[in-house]
């Protein structure tokens, strides 16, 4: 029986000065790249393979099969590209990690990279989180000069070179061929797949691209072995992960505990709902992830525990909203924000999210009838699976959970002619009132 | 106005960091606005010149993302995230309490008075620090749990030169300074500010607290890779309650004695893969 709370990739968090290469060798940082430059780099990805690591950015793909299928026959050059444009409304996991510990990423991007047989790498972060990308570029600068990186490493004869490269603010750019398409140097439009990145990725070569929390993972993977890290976690979502809780709870923050934890174990850790208050709804890994209720309090957050509860574990974005939070407000505030980040390719997308707000806004101000619910879920029916990306797909689930769930809320804004909830109440400084 | 030889020079310095130079076309642009203090039309021709692309390929992707302006950006760019979440808790509040105090909409600048300390205002979406809710950015540095009277008195901080420290990072610098670091190239100020906030931390004090641990391995005598001594991580550890915890964490574990796999741990500390289980206990 595993314990309640796992920290690996958090454990030192609160070290002094935890973001330097001396901290995090004297914690047994870069043992494990040693390790692995002394396998075979097939072996490296059966390791990673067998301990049943799947994706930490949301989608839940194994790790290991992605670098498996990198043809190591293809002539061009090989490249790791890590997700690190971290923007999923409520998700805040990558951003402490690499503030915290930039070198257990940096060592993963080594190790990756070694696998799938790469000597360039990249570290793709977005732009609006400046004291990462200084820690990050620290780190990359430190590892160099400790003979982490460059030529010959650990006089293994192996080479990498890492580029930490800032994004400009574009959501979009998370999604993976939308970030190559970004890393090109244009704009970050998603691309019709197949070809899958693994074989035309970045400059049509073999590519591989990873989320952070799942490049990360990968050290203390060939450290302690595949079957460490499979003893945690469920029979199909192996390990630990990060999960982050933010809203309505006493004490929000990151806690990192097996997969398959349940929401009511994370807001007992957290110290319960905001006092007086009880949980209404709330995400289960971002915005793009329908929402649930009180009724999935004990549902296993692990991929297959929250897809039968008719959720996406995503990427562990718990966003907790008591019952002073007008659901209405919520999911319209979440669709301006899928378009304004629509990139513009696919009109169902563009045209959709625009309409989807008109609708949506009307209806907040208590304006319209209760047929433009069947409108709105009319157009999410056109919206939906019709698009390059999951963009699209992910801007009708926050309005297609919420008229399921709270379908009264929204007729109340119509008899009441308006929005029924007071937005103060909802806030941190609610008790402080005008003094806040 | 000309673009000086120097950044001329860096722009190039930027583009041969890539296998491909257009990849380097990004932090270009944000080195043309840290040089220019925005994207301008002869920053535009500089990059597709080096790049050996149209000015309107450059221009398309300029436009493309919002962390580029085509208008002149204050000092200090504020930003509130309006985003559900911060919303709800507090940032909608936060962010029409700040447009009446500077008397200007979103993505408007206050005017120059002369001090050279102008403020850019602009709603954000999720900046990826949810649990610090209602959060801000100031020049694209954290301003956790803000209040509308927290970011009033920031706002006239910035304006009256005291100096800003982000509530988890550096001291703030100029919006210009900003974009030269996104460009790539670093300034001194990594070392500055904590590990992590205190929100981030909360999960591993409980662990710490309850004696939690990721499940002991074979090869090490259970410490694990990221695993290391309660006493020597609690003295590391930035906050003083956390040492105090764990020193007395250790003191119950020295009088409970140890589990066989401490015979090759010389040093006498208890590593977490070795822990006494506390568990039944309770």
């Amino acid at each position: 029986m595993t314990d309640v709370l796992t920290p690996v990739l958090t454990a030192n968090w609160g070290f002094d000065r935890s973001w330097t290469l001396a901290s995090y060798e004297s914690v047994g940082g870069y043992r494990a790249l040693t390790k692995a430059l002394e396998m075979d780099p097939a072996a490296v990805i059966e390791e990673v393979k067998d301990s049943g690591l799947r994706g930490r950015g949301g989608a839940g793909f194994p790790t290991g099969m992605k670098w498996g299928f990198i043809p190591q026959d293809n002539p061009n050059p090989k490249y790791l590209v890590v997700n690190a444009d971290e923007s999923e409304p409520g998700t805040c996991k990558d951003v402490p990690l690499m503030m915290a510990s930039p070198h257990t990423l940096v060592e993963g991007v080594i190790i990756s990279s070694y696998a799938i047989r790469a000597n360039r790498a990249f570290i793709y972060v977005r732009g609006e989180v400046l004291h990462v990308v200084r820690r990050l570029q620290r780190a990359v600068q430190e590892a160099y000069l400790a003979g982490h990186l460059g030529k010959n490493i650990h006089g293994s004869g192996y080479d990498l070179d890492l580029v930490v490269h800032a994004g400009a603010g574009a959501y979009i750019c998370g999604e993976e061929t939308a970030l190559l398409d970004s890393l090109e140097g244009r704009r970050g439009q998603p691309r019709l797949r197949p070809p899958f990145p693994a074989v035309a990725g970045l400059y049509a070569s073999p590519t591989v691209i990873n989320n952070v929390e799942s490049i990360a993972s990968v050290p203390s993977i060939l450290a302690n072995g595949h079957a460490w890290f499979a003893s945690m976690g469920t029979e199909k979502s192996k390990g630990f992960g990060i999960f982050s809780l933010s809203g309505h709870v006493t004490r929000p923050g990151q806690y990192e505990a097996p997969l398959g934890i349940t929401l009511r174990e994370l807001i007992d850790l957290a110290g319960g709902i905001r006092e007086g208050h009880e949980l209404k709804f709330w995400t289960p890994g971002g915005s793009s992830t329908p929402m649930l209720t009180a009724e999935h309090l004990d549902v296993p957050l692990d991929f297959e525990g929250v897809g039968a509860a008719g959720s996406m574990l995503g990427t562990r974005a718990l966003q907790i909203f008591d019952e002073t939070t007008c659901v209405v407000r919520a999911a319209l505030r979440w669709t301006e924000f899928y378009k304004h980040e629509s990139c513009g390719k696919c009109t169902p997308c563009r045209e959709g999210t625009w309409w989807l707000v008109q609708v949506l806004a009307a209806l907040e101000k208590g304006q319209g009838s209760e047929a433009d619910l069947d409108l709105l879920l009319d157009q999410c029916d056109n919206i939906m699976g019709r698009s390059f990306c999951a963009l699209a797909d992910g801007a009708v689930s926050p309005i297609t959970s919420s008229i399921k769930y709270f379908r009264e809320e929204y007729l109340a804004h119509l008899t009441s002619g308006g929005c029924p909830f007071d937005p103060a109440a909802s806030t941190v400084f609610a008790t402080a009132g005008a003094n806040a | 106005m000309t673009m000086s030889p120097t950044t001329h020079a860096e722009l190039a310095e930027i583009a041969a960091r890539y296998p491909q130079a257009r990849s380097g076309l990004l932090p270009m642009l944000h080195l043309v606005q840290s040089s220019e203090g925005r994207i301008t039309p002869e920053g535009i021709e500089a990059c597709a010149e080096l790049l050996g692309i149209s000015a309107a390929e450059v221009s398309g992707v300029a436009t493309f993302y919002t962390m580029y302006k085509r208008k002149p950006v204050g000092d200090y760019h504020v930003g509130v995230c309006t985003n559900t979440l911060c919303a709800v808790m507090g940032g909608d509040a936060i962010f029409e309490r700040l447009k009446d105090h500077l008397e200007i909409g979103n993505d408007e600048t206050t005017p120059d008075d002369g001090t050279g300390r102008t403020i850019t205002l602009e709603h954000l979406e999720c900046n990826a620090a949810c649990d610090y809710a209602p959060v801000m950015m100031v020049n694209w540095e954290f301003m956790d749990n803000m209040t509308p009277t927290s970011a009033t008195q920031l706002v006239d901080d910035l304006r009256s030169g005291v100096e800003v420290t982000s509530t988890r990072g550096p001291r703030i610098c100029t919006w210009r300074e900003a974009e030269r670091v996104l460009a790539g190239f670093p300034d001194d100020r990594a070392d500055e500010g904590p590990s992590a906030g205190p929100a981030s931390l909360v999960g591993v004090e409980l662990a710490r607290e309850n004696r939690w641990t990721a499940p002991p391995t074979e090869a090490d005598g259970g410490a694990g890779r990221t695993a290391t001594t309660k006493t020597g991580a609690a003295e590391q550890a930035d906050t003083s309650r956390a040492e105090s915890e764990a020193k007395a964490d250790e003191s119950a574990v020295d009088t409970k004695g140890s589990t066989g796999d401490d015979a090759n741990n010389t040093d006498g500390d208890t590593k977490p893969g070795t822990k006494p289980d506390t568990k039944g206990e309770k």
